[in-house]
């Protein structure tokens, strides 16, 4: 039988989306505060963790989606 | 204590994890065709997809939790556990055990005891395994529900179904697969969730150096302590740590457990299957600097009256287990919270869907195929895998609710490992290595480590022996006996499988051929660049174990 390859996306892929969605909101959140300070402070609020962090992980999405937007696992199948 | 409050921001960070991991799991099923998709992913997973899920199996939350809140009880000692209680097993597996395992084209764990030496022993095997395995995921189950009750103030119910019908839904698709993606996502979240905790501790307590200054000797110090077992504050001496934790407890798990070893099996090319553990060594290395790291910090601040931190009480009872949690509160302003929940929810299910995925292949495999339907053709195989899956999650169900009734049952879960694992390494250990041992050799030979290593449990927990007879000290924490006991059932498991062998009948050499070093070409295969050698990349992972040891010596 003829085998047909099928084509699957990379898992570092779906990372990449996962981690563009999470650090983008947890970095809108930091600036969102930055406007608006929250209520009850947590210990070292004043350095803005979620603002670099959230943006770390943006970052880290958008380079996974870049670098792997093309990649797939081939797999072969009767 | 007020539960940890939650804003909508951290609402949405969770619920996208789960609509993220079932989308996973409804994209793979199209991929998922026949038994080797399910069971085996498809053999298709480069080195980092299938060394990072082999890491993540290990790494559920519980141990985060346990492992953190250890290292404000115990100290530094914890970071054995990671470095001399992983690192050599992980090396050992992929040096000099994965040729066999992966070039056998076994399916699972068990599958290999078959080839080796008998049906009697892989069926012994696949049901300690299976039955470890759903307890554990059980267990597991009961120990989320029960942290997001206590920080969280989530309906203990509501919780544990939500999440196991989450994990029943993309395994009964996809299967290994499924599990090994949402595992390396498990992975990620857990950096990105808990490392931060590190970050803003040191900053907030000025340095790692003022830490370790802030904290008695005991803790701070990973071997100089070990010679006096009351000098430390596992109560442990080195022989307990290097026998029964790095060499019996690490390589038992490491090199046999399914659960991780399956991951391996996973790869492309036996390469691939080599570099798995390997890559995996390296990160292990690095999980101390947030549990080891974070259960300090936790230490420190709980020191000073000023800091105003504090671990949870259960009645005039510390919960050790608070520390990652109190920290997160302590530091993660809204959406940082969302995400270190997620890490530690992530954390939970990926442990629980890689007991269900071991468990449904040893199922089928070991035990439906082998023991009740051994005619049965691939298709009925993949189905009987999701049977298994669901079925498996419904007795982790049953044994979360169990758990509940008697918490009393943990204390029987912590010892469950060496009941399994330390005795089978003896049996694998000797098997691969020793051309002459026996079937009968074998399996007489598991049973009693097994029986031995249950018996020294019921005998110290009852108080029918001293403890000192087993520890050979007159003081011991409950985990230096764990490893000592986990030390006697190796021995006991290696010489009675010796002494059995001598005297019952071996399996022809022309049996053992793939199987036993000495009987199994080394294959030459053509030259590759030193850089592309599992032995090079092993050699550097030992190098860094031995400077990370003498550096906090």
């Amino acid at each position: 039988m003829e085998k047909i390859e099928k084509e699957m996306r990379s898992i570092w892929y779906f990372i990449g989306w996962l981690f563009i969605i999470m650090g983008g909101l947890i970095t809108i959140s930091g600036i969102y505060h930055l406007v608006s300070p929250a209520e009850v402070k947590t210990v070292l609020y004043e350095m803005h963790p979620n603002i670099w962090w959230g943006g770390l992980i943006l970052i880290v999405g958008i380079v996974f989606l870049i670098t792997h937007r093309t990649n797939i696992v081939k797999k072969q199948s009767d | 204590m007020h539960a940890i409050g939650l804003t909508f921001v951290d609402w949405l960070i969770i619920i996208i994890y789960f609509v993220f991991v079932l989308g996973i799991g409804f994209y793979l099923k199209k991929y998922t065709k026949n038994e080797e998709d399910f069971f085996l992913a498809g053999r298709k997973n480069s080195s980092w997809v299938a060394g990072l899920a082999f890491l993540s199996a290990n790494l559920g939350a519980l141990e985060l939790l346990g492992m953190t809140g250890n290292t404000f009880k115990y100290g530094m000692y914890v970071a054995h556990f990671y470095w001399i209680g992983a690192i050599p097993a992980m090396l050992f597996l992929a040096i000099y055990m994965m040729p066999f395992y992966y070039s056998s084209k076994i399916k699972s764990v068990p599958g290999y005891l078959k080839l080796r030496f008998d049906e009697k022993t892989r069926v012994l095997n696949a049901i300690s395994f299976g039955v470890m395995t759903v307890l554990v995921s059980g267990i597991n189950l009961y120990a989320m529900a029960l942290v997001l009750h206590t920080f969280l103030g989530w309906n203990w119910d509501a919780s544990m179904w939500a999440s196991a019908a989450t994990v029943a839904v993309y395994v009964t698709l996809s299967g290994l697969m499924s599990a090994i993606f949402t595992e390396i996502i498990q992975f990620f979240l857990i950096w990105f969730g808990l490392f931060l905790v590190t970050v803003l501790g040191i900053v907030e307590i000025g340095s790692l150096q003022e830490i370790f200054s802030r904290i008695p000797e005991a803790y701070s110090k990973l071997w100089s302590t070990s010679a006096d077992p009351t000098q430390n504050g596992m109560l442990v001496t080195w022989g307990g740590i290097v026998l029964g934790l790095g060499f019996v407890l690490s390589f038992g798990y490491w090199t046999t457990d399914f659960l991780v070893v399956q991951r391996a099996f996973s790869a492309k090319d036996l390469r691939s299957a080599r570099m798995t553990p390997i890559i995996a060594s390296f990160f292990k290395m690095a999980m101390p600097f947030i549990v080891i790291i974070g259960g300090l910090i936790a230490l420190v601040l709980s020191n000073d009256p000023n800091s105003g931190f504090h671990l949870l009480q259960d009645g005039s009872k510390i919960n050790y287990d608070s520390a990652l949690p109190m920290l997160i509160r302590r530091y993660y302003p809204s959406g940082l919270m969302g995400l270190g929940i997620t890490a530690l929810l992530a954390g939970f299910m990926a442990g629980q869907a890689g007991n269900i995925s071991a468990f449904n292949t040893v199922w089928t495999y070991d035990i439906y195929q082998s023991v009740i339907n051994r005619k049965a053709s691939p298709e009925h195989l993949l189905w009987m895998g999701r049977v298994a899956t669901i079925a498996g999650i419904l007795i982790s169900i049953v044994t979360a609710y169990w758990a509940k009734s008697m918490p009393t049952i943990m204390d029987y879960m912590q010892a469950i490992f060496s009941w399994v694992n330390a005795p089978l390494f003896a049996t694998m250990l000797l098997g691969m290595f020793v051309k002459w041992i026996t079937p009968n050799g074998a399996f007489w030979g598991l049973l009693a480590g097994m029986g031995s290593s249950f018996t020294l449990f019921l005998a110290v927990k009852f108080d029918w022996i001293s403890k000192s007879l087993i520890t050979m000290s007159d003081v011991a924490s409950d985990m230096a006996t764990n490893f000592w006991r986990a030390w006697w059932a190796w021995l006991i498991c290696f010489i009675v499988t010796i002494v059995i062998s001598f005297f019952t009948r071996k399996k022809p050499d022309q049996e053992l051929v793939g199987l036993v070093k000495g009987l199994t070409e080394e294959s030459v295969g053509k030259p590759v660049p030193l850089k592309r050698k599992p032995e090079f990349w092993g050699a550097i992972s030992l190098v860094i174990l031995i400077v990370l040891n003498i550096y906090f010596w």
